[in-house]
């Protein structure tokens, strides 16, 4: 069990719960106990930290971003902007989670962020007493000069001062998972319109998934006090989960935030599957990354009430009505004892109603409107608002103005707030559409330009009230699957009152009125940015950082578009909104990159000798995916030369053996093979005679060189072709490529065989000797009867059916083998065994490297995207009899002017001088610039044969430059070698000895 | 008859297991790989002989089927993987191309890939690692998956069996990719 960085605790002082109320959605029988800031308190199951903090009499729980102003719960969900906090402690902690979506569990640990030393005494909180100062563009405005400052004092110190949690600096230790899910319909949103919506369809047989983010499911049915039928409201939904859950064809998953729509009906959602939890099973993931495959979804995510502006209106205990009664309702809380509710529209007095009916003194509802509704248990001030608060680490008074400008105080620790509810269109406008305004709602609503297959139920489609919230998720249900409504019961009656909503943003004359509590932006700061003219709502986003913040302005974004619509003269409609992106609330870095990490962040592929080589010592290297043998020290090498130098050496004096099995191997059959290979090769292979391979060059469509290889004629209709490792894929893409769409009437067929085959080189003057060992008798291998670029069938060691193939690589006699790939390592062995009377050697890829620039053949370095077969030396392998791709545009006279590059090998006139790849060539005399560039180097190496360094280089005219003395520069590194062009054929240029 | 020992992907001589309280992934290292693939023009000789080898129509886009000694699986247009449980495995290119005449291309596939059964609730592990949909799949369905970023091939024989087939070279990240999905399916 993995214990993730929680408080073990022995008990501290236990505070006690002095805001609790009677009821609630929470375990009385199961206590809970946790730390904030290392005090200890009890919760109960079922609470969140912050239903338990506030319980407990906790108001303040953060400190503001910009001013370090004292914050406590705005909301009671995903869309907090202010009650941010780190969990857990060592490297499971986690900065910048909300504490109102915290789940409460045994041994919680949680601390307060952005303070220092304490979040009571905020040092930094002198900020707020230079607010003046520290205005919108404050930033852009000061740090201008000098401007070489920016990078090392100015950001440090704004880093510094300015912010949220700070990472642990340790790796994450959770492991996360991505999955894969599928369904007819995708439900997001378990309240009254998504329960609705998923039972329609499931009742109809269809593969359902409802996810929800909350542990509960029911929505606003948890937080009031509402009946549906004859169910309380949070009854009702508990029931229908349990109905739900009846189903095999429903996956009921809670915990999970759908955080993006994508592509053709993709949803991304994440799974949190031990934050809940005190420990976890080992390899127990913390959160899953659903990738949610969806033929249709009702996007059923509800709505956010949206705050009013006044002066001061930031301080703990201010509060949205909504989640007053969240609080009240589900989880038997307050903030304080006494509460003031302000508000714009009905809503606001359901608050005063459930908070007055739990013992709660409502000191005033105060309404903006005239006529509002009267109360008798409690005052209704009309046509009146609130103008200040008070209070230096909570609220305890709220001052309250009427409309002839008459103020007076109200004592009291908490205010809740409603300025209505706007729907949460989020999802919808993840492919780019706008949401609409809706004069009836004065809010956003849905664009009518949804995403494919996606329909829109409840609050979040505008319904506000429960009985519209029912039906709309039924139809959308009816709709997306072709369900016929008439075959279904009738829905339970449900609270049905007509909702309105004024359109009351801002209290008149308000300028320290927050909209934006997380970033820290007041309606003072939008006025600025109206007046120094960054009026576009993307101008006034960027320039205040209004709704920039981890709540991507949830409860900011209205505010700060109606205030700048009220400067304007605009209607909200048209100052329009920013754009919704993906992911919908905060999303951990980890488990987007789920497994995909460390050793895991790519797969490997093992050569058929891995387990031989390891054995051996040997270091390997990444080849793509490959893990290829790189050299193999042994006793008394202390350096990787040694360890080349002695493979390079021993194979051209002897015997090596080297795996290359990871070259791709393409199998190409059929009547038409042979002239399918004429089409695909630039030279010829219609004439290739059976028992034969022959090197080959591929171009592109447009002429230039792509990949090399050989071709060996098995039989009339059967060919093995091979390719470069990193090509393989490549090579057999652009193959099929052209047996599909470019020649579909030839008889040809292909299918790759790169891993069915482990493939050795054998090379030196005793390779055919060796070989001689363990190939079976009746198969003759001398020269004669075998000669260099045969190939054929064979067996070894008494009888395994094998390939082999006479051709060269690094220039010397050499041979490859291929033997089924169970038995490579087997071979691999026998081999060495055999060989050891030749002191046969195993080379890696670096003496591989070595001994092809040695023998001056081109690899992935001079194949590398711009060079053409002249550029290569091999103008003549294109062939004029036939056609063949690429064989054309490699005829543009661009590719084929006479100072064009040709590969030629270079060696240092000092031999202790250095090649150095990727160096430019200039002439012996003269500037070095690029203007007097004649070419540049692709591959250099220490020639253990030869005694110095050479390289391969692309110079101008190469071929008729053979004995120049020329520099090689590399500027960047301040190196000018002299150096003399020489053939790229350092070894054998005759090539006798692969011959022999 | 040769000395040389077979190893298996993983350099054993023996299959690799690996058992959660709720799965068992199994390597099955003796099966015999070959692939099928029409030749021009008489793609339906090709196709009558594969219905007289499994005593059924050609396996379309996404599915398998077997007979008694052959299953295959569609891989591509007129072409087909077929498969057998040999004593021998080296004797299915032989069989097969007995059987297709000048009718097809057989190429030996066995040690291009390595097989893994895995058994039980198949379901929770395989929605961690590919995208195949379980719920709404049956037996007789094959397809091109990628897990662990690797192209394979996935057979449903059962709602809690399948049959992976997967590059033998990358035989140790599919296990190991499977295998954490394993873990964590148990554990949740």
């Amino acid at each position: 069990m993995a214990d993730h960085g929680t408080n073990h605790g022995t008990h501290h002082r236990t505070h006690g719960q002095i805001n609790r109320l009677s009821g609630g959605q929470i375990d009385r029988n199961k206590p809970l106990s946790f730390t904030f800031d290392g005090k200890t308190f009890q919760g109960y199951h079922g609470d969140t930290l912050a239903s338990a903090l506030l319980a407990n009499g906790v108001r303040l729980m953060g400190r503001s971003f910009k001013y370090h102003r004292p914050r406590g719960p705005l909301t009671a969900g995903s869309e907090e902007p202010n009650a941010i906090v780190a969990l857990r402690s060592g490297a499971y902690q986690e900065p910048n989670t909300r504490a109102t979506t915290a789940e409460l569990f045994d041994g919680l640990e949680a601390t307060s962020q952005n303070r220092w030393p304490s979040l009571a005494f905020d040092a930094m909180a002198i900020n707020d007493r230079f607010s003046n100062f520290l205005t919108a563009g404050f930033y852009y405005k000061t740090f201008m000069w000098p401007a070489a400052f920016w990078e090392k004092i100015y950001e440090p110190i704004i880093r510094k001062a300015a912010g949220l949690g700070a990472l642990t600096g340790s790796a994450d230790p959770d492991v996360y998972d991505k999955g894969f899910r599928h369904c007819d319909l995708l439900v997001v949103g378990a309240g009254p319109s998504g329960l609705m919506a998923a039972r329609t369809a499931a009742e109809a047989g269809f593969e359902v998934i409802i996810a929800d983010e909350d542990f509960r499911f029911g929505g606003r049915l948890n937080s009031e006090h509402e009946f549906i039928g004859d169910q309380a409201g949070a009854d009702w939904a508990a029931s229908q989960v349990a109905h739900l859950g009846t189903f095999s064809n429903v996956r009921v998953m809670s915990r999970t935030t759908v955080i993006g729509t994508f592509d053709h009906g993709i949803y991304g959602a994440v799974e949190r599957v031990t934050d809940h939890l005190r420990t976890s099973a080992e390899g127990q993931p913390r959160q899953i990354l659903w990738r949610i495959y969806a033929k249709h979804t009702v996007l059923c995510a509800g709505a956010t009430e949206r705050p009013i502006a006044f002066n001061n209106n930031d301080r703990p205990g201010v509060m949205l009505a909504g989640a007053m009664r969240s609080y009240a309702n589900r989880w038997g809380v307050s903030a304080a004892r006494d509460a003031v509710i302000f508000t714009s529209n009905d809503d606001g007095h359901r608050t005063a109603a459930d908070l007055h009916r739990q013992g709660v003194a409502i000191a005033a509802v105060v309404d903006t409107r005239a006529d509002a509704p009267s109360a008798h248990e409690y005052a209704v001030i009309a046509g009146t608002t609130v103008t200040d608060t008070r209070g230096r680490l909570g609220l305890n008074a709220v001052q309250v103005t009427d409309a002839t400008g008459h103020s007076r105080w109200l004592k009291a620790g908490s205010l809740g707030v409603s300025g209505g509810w706007n729907p949460n269109v989020h999802l919808t406008s993840h492919q780019g559409a706008r949401p609409v305004w809706n004069d009836a709602l004065n809010a956003f609503v849905p664009s009518p330009s949804l995403p494919p297959h996606m329909s829109v139920a409840g609050a979040a489609a505008g319904m506000l009230s429960t009985h519209g919230a029912l039906h709309s998720g039924v139809d959308a249900a009816c709709k997306a699957l072709e369900i016929d409504p008439r075959t279904l019961p009738a829905l339970p009656k449900a609270d049905d009152r007509p909702v309105t909503q004024s359109a009351f943003w801002c209290v008149q004359g308000s300028e320290r009125a927050w909209l934006d509590q997380q970033n820290d932006v007041t309606v003072k700061d939008v006025k600025l940015s109206h007046q120094e003219g960054f009026r576009a709502v993307e101008h006034l986003k960027r320039y205040t950082t209004l709704g920039m913040a981890t709540d991507q302005g949830k409860t900011s974004n209205m505010g700060g578009l109606a205030v700048m619509a009220e400067l304007t003269g605009q209607p909200i409609a048209d100052v329009g909104t920013t754009m919704f992106r993906p992911p919908y609330t905060p999303t951990a870095i980890g488990v987007l990159a789920g497994r995909s990490r460390g050793k895991d962040f790519h797969p490997v592929r093992l050569t058929p000798s891995h387990y031989w080589a390891k054995e051996r010592g040997a270091v390997f290297v990444e080849v793509g995916n490959w893990l290829r043998a790189q050299w193999f020290p042994i006793e008394g090498e202390t350096h990787w030369r040694q360890s080349v130098d002695r493979e390079v050496l021993a194979t051209r004096s002897s015997v090596g053996v080297c795996d290359c099995t990871t070259l791709g191997k393409i199998d190409v059959q059929g009547t038409d093979a042979a002239v399918f290979l004429n089409k695909v090769y630039c030279n010829g292979f219609a004439k290739l005679a059976v028992g034969r391979t022959r090197y080959g060059l591929m171009l592109r469509e447009d002429g230039i060189a792509m990949d090399d290889g050989t071709a060996a004629r098995l039989a009339e209709d059967h060919f093995v072709v091979t390719t470069t490792t990193a090509n393989a894929g490549k090579v057999y893409q652009h193959m099929e490529f052209v047996r599909q769409c470019l020649c579909p009437d030839l008889d040809v067929q292909l299918i790759s065989t790169t891993e069915s085959w482990a493939q050795y080189a054998i090379a030196g003057p005793n390779a055919r000797a060796l070989l001689q060992k363990v190939v079976d008798a009746e198969f003759d291998i001398s020269n004669d009867a075998f000669p260099f670029m045969a190939c054929g069938a064979i067996t070894v060691c008494g009888g395994l059916r094998a390939r082999l193939f006479r051709i060269s690589f690094s220039g010397e006699l050499a041979f490859e083998l291929a033997v089924p790939a169970r038995y490579g390592d087997a071979m691999m062995r026998r081999l060495m065994d055999e060989g050891e009377e030749f002191n046969v050697t195993p080379y890696g890829t670096e003496a591989l490297g070595v001994m092809r620039i040695e023998k001056g053949h081109a690899a992935g370095n001079e194949l590398n995207g711009t060079t053409t077969a002249q550029n290569l030396g091999l103008g003549r392998m294109v062939s004029k009899a036939k056609d063949s791709i690429g064989s054309k545009l490699s005829e543009r006279v661009g590719l084929n002017t006479e100072d064009g590059l040709r590969l030629v090998g270079l060696r240092p006139l000092n031999p202790k001088d250095k090649i150095t790849a990727g160096g430019h060539v200039m002439s012996a005399e003269g500037p070095v610039n690029a203007a007097h560039d004649q070419g540049y180097v692709t591959s250099a190496a220490y020639s253990p044969t030869l005694g110095n360094m050479i390289g391969l280089a692309f110079i101008k005219s190469g071929s008729e430059r053979i004995g120049d003395r020329m520099r090689l520069v590399s500027p960047l590194t301040k190196t000018s070698v002299e150096v003399e062009v020489v053939s790229p054929h350092f070894v054998d240029p005759e090539g006798e000895r692969q011959r022999a | 008859m040769h000395d040389l020992t077979p190893i298996t992907a993983f350099g054993l001589a023996e299959p690799t297991v690996f058992v959660t309280q709720s799965c068992q992934l199994a390597e099955r290292p003796r099966i015999a790989l070959a692939s099928v693939a029409a030749r021009l023009g008489v793609d339906e000789a090709c196709r009558a002989v594969i219905t007289d080898l499994l005593r059924a129509d050609a396996p379309d886009p996404a599915a398998w089927l077997a007979s008694d000694i052959y299953s295959a699986f569609w891989m591509g247009p007129d072409q087909w993987m077929f498969s057998a449980d040999f004593p021998d495995v080296e004797d299915i290119v032989a069989r097969l191309k007995t059987s297709f005449g000048e009718t097809a291309s057989i190429t030996e596939q066995t040690d291009g890939w390595v097989s893994f059964d895995l058994t039980g609730e198949v379901e929770a592990v395989l929605e961690l690692v590919c995208s195949v949909d379980m719920r709404t799949r049956s037996a007789g369905y094959a397809s091109r998956v990628s897990i662990h970023h690797t192209g394979c091939f996935l057979l449903i024989e059962a709602s809690d069996r399948v049959r992976v087939y997967a590059p033998r070279a990358s035989a140790g990240s599919v296990f190991h990719g499977i295998s954490q999905a394993m873990t964590s399916a148990a554990a949740r």
